[in-house]
């Protein structure tokens, strides 16, 4: 048990840690010079070029060699100090993720919990039932191929403009100002349930799928087998291809973070939701580079701590691991 | 939900039981295994495959697809870059209607289609050889190699592709369909490759390989000849799947504003779209068609790959 608390614990330092160079080598490996690119954009004098160059160089660091920004790089992480933003120029850019932040897991967490629950009761449900089977199916397949940024596209057009049933953008009506009211929190609720939609649609089919295919496979396991021929009722030996099945997706689950994260990134941007995408958005924009290195090591965090919580719930529902933790062989 | 469709071929998540499946978190198929030595059955495949209402259903679809992008852009009456009346409804005249700026959307649309097919043709054969060469060295030589190996794709799978895509894409000036297509497979070799060793950790210790290796035969003939045919046809549904993948993330990429720089694809046509309000001026052809010619052609893989699955595994021929 310690060695596979290690082991996992060996693997987030390493993922953060190389998550965290990547973050800062893709910049400094480009051809360019980040000072050389942003003067670019004025029309100075030689002269003025090479003042305003030379003390912005020795402001940025960026006059430094490679191996000791890289340092500097690693001193300011630790500290939790990723810089200042620039479009948002005073604000550090851990201000801006913190007040972001709220919202991007307000959309996350209810969109791959409730799609996670539903999809696998779904698809345990249409196992071997030619009826539901029959429509969970074709659905599941079309939920889990449709493109996010469509889905992104057409439930605002059809929910909001046309029939004008939800909200279309933002997080809240911007005729409000935050307080803890009725009415506000009925706003957010409001303005969250599109977004939230999006990521939750496209999610909903491949569990739903997942679910089936592993539930039809283990009905035909030979413990199935031997459950019914011992007298189980079909109630019996279903909950328990379940419980089987839901192991092979549990890790399935983990693997799946990062592409919900990329749909919520869609979703957000689509709705002008103000969480880490349309943060992002607004970086790539801008050309706001230390909020996007921020956001990028934020999510490479974010993911981790997913990870561990997910490796935890695996450890309590696999009986295996339970009794080899109580030091029994299973 | 690009990752996702990984589940599909779950069901063939044949012989590994709990403990095999912990390997492969993805569960995935084990069709080849089902049934080693299944080289010379080409014949067999090919009788079930033309019986087999999924497959021929989702070829054709994917085929219709297919042919759009070939056929399209010469049956097309205008090109993508011709300049009409803006917002222009689908009519005889624009089958697709004209966006802001008066361009043809029909003529975008098929030239999208080929941009779409290329980034994920180079998306699934770049992401499959990667993660086939680590997953085949792993698993077939193990020891500390594979706990390296394993400790890399590990990393790998962790850092989400598109939050990587963007951060590469927001520092490039121009992007070509080349670039995207390379790069998205990069970043989606890792559950290949895990898969993939799962499959060859299992297949390494069998009689047949073993008697590969008394011959003598070199550890790369061995995979390749004696490995590798046994989860042919595993590997060929992960092609597949990756395919579809590398397509849907292509498009949200797109989305974004950091697609190919010197061409029009589906996803910058929504990009466009969303851009120039396309929502409020109710212009509901402008990101229609897109979305659903990509969703088409992501069903029709999907569709065909749970078809091929039963032709390969005999298993789940029968219902």
């Amino acid at each position: 048990m310690r060695r596979y608390f290690s082991r996992k614990l060996l693997t987030y330092v390493l993922t953060f840690f190389v998550g965290a160079t990547v973050d800062w080598g893709i910049p400094h490996l480009m051809p360019g010079n980040p000072v050389q690119l942003y003067l670019s954009n004025f029309d100075l004098q030689p002269a003025g070029y090479a003042s305003l160059y030379k003390t912005m160089s020795q402001a940025y660091g960026t006059n430094l060699p490679l191996w000791d920004q890289y340092l500097h790089f690693w001193d300011g992480l630790l500290h939790a100090n990723l810089g200042v933003s620039i479009y948002d120029f005073p604000s550090e850019v851990t201000t801006l993720i913190w007040h972001a932040l709220p919202y991007t897991l307000a959309l996350l967490v209810p969109a791959i919990t409730l799609s996670y629950m539903l999809g696998n009761r779904l698809g345990a449900l249409a196992a071997r039932r030619k009826l539901l089977d029959n429509t969970v199916l074709p659905v599941g397949y079309l939920f889990q191929a449709t493109p996010y940024p469509w889905l992104a596209l057409a439930l605002p057009f059809l929910l909001g403009y046309v029939w004008h049933v939800f909200p279309i953008s933002g997080a809240y009506s911007n005729t409000l100002l935050p307080a803890l009211s009725l009415t506000f929190f009925w706003s957010l609720l409001d303005h969250w349930f599109l977004p939230f939609l999006t990521v939750f649609l496209v999610s909903l089919g491949g569990w739903a799928i997942g679910m089936r295919n592993l539930v039809i496979y283990e009905l035909e396991n030979d413990s199935s087998r031997y459950l019914r021929a011992l007298g189980g009722t079909e109630r019996l030996v279903r909950k328990y291809a379940y419980r089987n099945a839901s192991l092979p997706q549990l890790s399935g689950l983990a693997l799946a973070l990062g592409v919900v994260i990329g749909g919520n990134i869609v979703a957000e941007i689509a709705f002008q939701y103000p969480g880490l995408g349309f943060l992002i958005y607004n970086a790539i924009e801008r050309e706001d580079y230390f909020l996007l290195q921020g956001i990028f090591i934020f999510i490479i965090v974010g993911v981790l701590v997913a990870n561990f919580v997910i490796d935890i719930i695996y450890l309590i529902v696999d009986p295996r691991t339970r009794l080899s933790m109580q030091g029994a062989t299973a | 939900m690009s990752d996702s469709l990984i589940d599909a071929p779950a069901g063939s998540g044949a012989e590994q039981s709990a403990v095999a499946a912990s390997l492969t978190p993805i569960g995935a198929g084990a069709a080849g295994l089902a049934s080693p030595h299944v080289v010379r059955r080409g014949g067999e495949f090919v009788h079930y495959a033309v019986r087999n209402p999924k497959l021929l259903f989702g070829l054709a679809l994917e085929a219709l697809f297919v042919l759009g992008a070939i056929i399209g852009p010469i049956i097309s009456p205008h090109n993508a870059t011709d300049l009409f009346r803006s917002y222009l409804h689908p009519s005889a005249q624009h089958w697709l209607g004209t966006n802001n700026i008066g361009n043809d959307l029909f003529a975008q649309l098929v030239y999208g289609l080929r941009d779409s097919y290329l980034v994920g043709a180079l998306g699934a054969l770049c992401a499959s050889a990667i993660g086939m060469a680590l997953g085949f060295i792993a698993g077939y030589r193990g020891g500390w190699l594979d706990e390296v190996l394993q400790m890399v794709t590990n990393i790998m799978v962790m850092i989400p592709s598109l939050v990587l895509l963007i951060v590469i894409g927001a520092y490039l000036t121009t992007r070509g369909v080349l670039f995207e297509g390379v790069f998205i497979g990069l970043t989606t070799w890792p559950w290949v490759a895990r898969a993939v060793r799962a499959q060859t950790f299992t297949l390494r210790s069998r009689d047949f390989v073993d008697l590969a290796r008394l011959s003598g035969k070199r550890p790369a003939a061995i995979v390749v000849r004696d490995i590798a045919p046994n989860m042919a046809s595993y590997l060929f549904l992960v092609v597949v799947l990756l395919f579809g993948s590398s397509m849907l993330l292509a498009a949200s990429y797109d989305f974004l504003g950091l697609g190919p720089t010197n061409g029009i694809s589906l996803g910058t046509m929504m990009n466009q779209a969303m851009l120039w309000s396309a929502l409020q001026l109710h212009t509901w052809w402008w990101f229609v068609a897109p979305g659903v010619v990509l969703t088409g052609m992501v069903v029709a893989l999907l569709i065909a790959n749970v078809g091929l699955d039963e032709v390969f595994n005999p298993k789940l021929r029968s219902q």
